[in-house]
């Protein structure tokens, strides 16, 4: 009796001992948060948190990985504790929620004739579960039955619909979809994700440098839900009222509609509900994440500048901007004239970007007004250069100094300023792309009485947007091609009095596949005018170089231009990043914006502390070769709309907007020309208008 | 050297733990759902079966028989094991965090798995030697590693199969362990 008390007694001690001591010898340092955390949590083990078991979320909690309503049976108290703990609020986490990106074209039809169990797990283990799209949804609602809180419902077309107020974003459904089309995603994760080889993109949406969901935001306004089309361009474009107006829409190009028919007005559709929000009064609220107290200078106040400060103060940081002219805006508002985007639509558009939350600095260059060093000071964790090209080039040809000889980023931005200006009477503009075009159209309304544009080579190889090239012509605006300036001509008051050019022809294509314009000897030809504006081009304007500080260590390209990786935006400066003119050299509207937002990603990686690598398996505006057709099934030919227009003899005197919106029922009817495509399906069934 | 094999092949094969002594059918069940969870699940409970199999054969030798108090057996191995999957979670923790991330939550779950007892019991009430006692414990948890991946590979496949729904999931699990238990009895012919 005694020994088997005193063995168990020893035992126990040894074992005591020993544990006590390997705890000594093994102790790992745990944060003491984690153990009151998971106190507080259910304690099942369920992993319906998506975390696996309660100690595995508590870490996360007190990692700030998930938030403190992660536990999905814990009680309102609890959560509120755990929020205590972690000196958070509740529910200040960013929450997930599920997203179903595959909503069915033509599929639901042919689902096929199979005796397996009625799963898509199964169906996808048997035949890749492939009907028509690889990626496309089984409709066999794996998902429904995975989801432990009702939140997911069949739809009527066969799909699963997903309610937003139930989903408490545990990731059930996503484990349970063996495609990659349900997912579950905080707000930033979605506003920052960059189109992928494996997402359902029409073809239209993968052009869109913005990546906007275009097929879903023309099926918001066919079902007549305008602020939800308004939310939709939104999560990848907050400069709609300017795009809506002068984006040259790339994305209608691939429209495939467009193969057999006229492609589909997007950019009017786009125009349309932009302008119903504005002349609605109300700003539709815009959604934001939980600060995270990072900051980040943004320099320049252009579109790239507003849509990464946009991105990012959406995404929980601070971003300020520092614009060295008058107002934000960019080219927007002293590039572009007025008669094309009025400013007070501008302002507008603006002022939603700001009232976000964004601090904003005007009249302030860097390398005139403050030095990088003062940015360094004030505690920056970021810098987002988007500081445009507004140097214009040369055409060092003699004479170019002469009285009456302005360049036209110079001559737009003053006009945009507001500065007085003595213009000509008769000009010649020089170049073919949207600068010459907009400095033609802005003498016109000035009063000139003519206006020349001198360009090198023919209408076919213009750069400009080719609306803009017609509305030119109509406001009798004279083209000279091929025509190549050799020499200013002056008075003896130092004024220009002509324009000599040589006459070109075309010859061997180049390095851009256009044909190179080439002389012909003794052609040349004198243009009688007082006034001449060079606008051949742009590149970064950078004084702030050469000061002796960091940013002497940013490579540039031989164009001038920021020299970033193109899929992070960032420079070889880790904590600098660059995109918008100044990366790419004078590109659109469109472009700029789409940089913004992936530089905000690549900022929003670097903030957290994770490595700044490219998105894997991001398409970068590339086509998905399996979704181009060449051609499609079962459309009727419908009219497109098109936009009203003031006509050239009210227009030629004012600075009146020229382009009007369309009305509610022709975008009604232009929506419904949609065929509402994703990667191989699409729907002309729906498109009968 | 062939009583060793013969030991070897009746642990792992004949007399399986799983299959054809039904000791450990929690965790067999339990994780069996995916290949993943299944491979962790047999590599821990190796790992922890060889040890105990061992620490218990010396208690049980020089302490237990020695004193004559044999009736202890059943308390002091649970604390022995219990004891030592505490101690094994503090070591991977520290030195192999690697390891302890991946074996996860079944370190802690293999304490309440009635196969390490039951194998720690069987070395003794065989009366094996030391080298046989090792040589039992790892091959018993061979043994049940084996069948719980088997299963998992059957229990993966059986999804696909139009199962009526009174007999989904736990269910069809059951009557395939028993089918395959039933395939595990023909190698009562081998030796
Ligand atoms: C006349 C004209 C017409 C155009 N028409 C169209 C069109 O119809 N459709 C279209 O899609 N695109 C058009 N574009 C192109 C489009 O405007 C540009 O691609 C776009 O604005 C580029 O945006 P960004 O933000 O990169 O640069 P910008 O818009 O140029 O903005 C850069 C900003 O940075 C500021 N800045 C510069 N240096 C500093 C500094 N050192 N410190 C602080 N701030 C600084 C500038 O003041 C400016 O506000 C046109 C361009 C021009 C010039």
């Amino acid at each position: 009796m005694l020994e088997s008390v005193l063995f168990t007694l020893g035992l126990g001690l040894i074992i005591g001992l020993a544990l006590s001591f390997a705890s000594r010898i093994f102790y790992v340092y745990e944060d003491p948060r984690i153990a009151k955390v998971e106190n507080l949590l259910a304690g099942a083990n369920c992993g319906g948190c998506g975390y696996a078991g309660c100690s595995a979320a508590a870490e996360a909690v007190v990692k700030g990985e998930a938030p403190p309503n992660v536990c999905i049976l814990d009680s309102k108290e609890n959560v509120d504790k755990i929020a205590e703990i972690m000196g958070l609020e509740a529910g200040s986490a960013e929450p997930l929620k599920s997203f179903n990106d595959c909503e069915g074209g033509s599929r639901a039809t042919d689902r096929f004739y199979y005796n397996g169990l009625n799963s898509c797990k199964a169906v996808a283990s048997l035949y890749g579960g492939k009907r028509d799209c690889w990626i496309g949804c089984l409709g066999f609602g794996d998902c429904i039955r995975a989801c432990g809180f009702d939140a997911i419902k069949m739809g009527e077309n066969g799909y699963p619909v997903i309610n937003k107020e139930k989903c408490v974003g545990c990731g059930a459904c996503e484990r349970a979809c063996p495609k990659p089309i349900l997912k579950v995603r905080t707000m930033t994760d979605r506003l920052l994700h960059l189109n992928a080889e494996d997402d359902a993109l029409a073809p239209c949406a993968q052009t869109c440098p913005a990546e906007i969901d275009i097929p879903r935001y023309i099926q918001h306004i066919r079902h007549g839900e305008y602020e939800e089309a308004v939310n939709t361009i939104r999560e990848r474009n907050p400069l709609l009222l300017a795009c809506g107006r002068v984006c040259p829409h790339p994305c209608e190009s691939w429209c495939r509609r467009g193969i057999e028919d006229e492609p589909v007005a997007i950019n009017h559709l786009k125009r349309f509900v932009a302008d119903y929000e504005m002349n609605s009064g109300n700003r539709i609220p815009i959604g934001k994440a939980p600060d995270t107290g990072k900051r980040v200078a943004v320099i320049g106040g252009g579109p790239a500048g507003l849509s990464c400060a946009y991105f990012l103060q959406r995404a929980g940081h601070r971003a300020s901007i520092f614009e060295a002219m008058p107002k934000l805006g960019g080219m927007l508002r002293y590039g572009i004239p007025e008669y094309r985007l009025p400013k007070k639509v501008l302002d507008w558009e603006i002022e939603g970007i700001l009232n976000l939350g964004i601090e904003h600095h005007t009249n302030v260059r860097l390398g005139r007004d403050f030095e990088f060093g003062a940015l360094i000071a004030a505690g920056f964790d970021a810098i987002f250069f988007s500081i445009g090209a507004w140097n214009d080039y040369r055409l060092k040809i003699p004479g170019e100094e002469l009285n009456g000889c302005y360049t036209g980023i110079d001559f737009l931005s003053r006009i945009g300023n507001e500065e007085p200006l003595t213009i000509g009477k008769r000009v010649a503009v020089i170049g073919g792309g949207n600068t010459a075009i907009d400095c033609a159209r802005t003498l016109v309304r000035k009063g000139c009485d003519k206006v020349h544009l001198v360009y090198r080579r023919t209408r076919k190889e213009m750069p400009a947007n080719d609306v803009e090239i017609e509305a030119a012509e109509h406001e009798g605006i004279e083209f000279i091609f091929l025509a190549s300036p050799n020499r200013v001509t002056g008075d003896d008051q130092e004024r220009v009095t002509g324009l000599e050019y040589l006459k070109m022809e075309l010859g061997e294509p180049d390095a851009s596949g256009r044909r190179r314009p080439v002389a012909i000897e003794g052609s040349e030809t004198v243009l009688d005018v007082d006034m001449i504006i060079t606008a051949i081009g742009q590149s970064p304007s950078a004084e702030f170089r050469g000061k002796g500080d960091r940013l002497d260590d940013i490579s540039w390209t031989r164009w001038n231009t920021f020299e970033v990786d193109p899929a992070t935006h960032q420079t070889n400066v880790p904590y600098i990043f660059a995109a918008g003119d100044a990366a790419t050299g004078p590109a659109l509207v469109v472009d700029a914006i789409g940089g913004g937002r992936k530089a905000a990603r690549s900022i929003d990686l670097f903030l957290k502390g994770k490595p700044v690598v490219p998105q894997p398996k991001a398409i970068l505006n590339k086509h998905i070769e399996e979704t181009i057709f060449d051609s499609v099934l079962g459309i009727e030919k419908t009219d497109r709309v098109e936009a009203p227009e003031i006509p050239v003899s009210e227009r030629i005197d004012n600075f009146d907007e020229v382009d009007l919106v369309i009305s509610e029922e022709s975008a009604l009817r232009e929506a419904n020309r949609c065929l509402h495509c994703c990667r191989l399906c699409y729907d002309p069934d729906q498109a009968r208008v | 050297m062939g009583d060793i094999f013969v030991l070897i092949i009746s642990c792992i094969f004949i007399n399986n733990i799983v299959l054809a002594q039904y000791l450990g059918n929690c965790p067999f069940l339990g994780t069996s759902k995916k290949m993943e969870t299944a491979v962790g699940m047999a590599m821990a409970v190796i790992f922890v079966l060889t040890m105990a199999g061992i620490i218990t054969w010396i208690i049980n030798t020089y302490f237990l028989v020695g004193l004559g108090i044999e009736f202890l057996r059943t308390i002091a191995f649970i604390l022995v094991i219990a004891s030592l999957v505490q101690f094994v979670e503090m070591f991977l923790k520290k030195s192999i965090p690697a390891l302890y991330a991946g074996l996860g939550i079944f370190l802690p779950l293999i304490t309440t798995n009635c196969a390490v007892m039951g194998v720690c019991l069987i070395n003794v009430q065989e009366e094996f030697s030391f080298v046989e006692a090792l040589i039992s414990s790892i091959a018993y948890a061979v043994g049940f590693g084996l069948a719980l991946i088997l299963f998992t590979g059957v229990r993966e496949r059986v999804i696909l199969g139009r199962v009526p729904k009174p007999l989904q999931d736990t269910s069809i699990g059951l009557v395939t362990a028993g089918v395959i238990s039933l395939a595990f009895f023909a190698f009562k012919g081998m030796v």
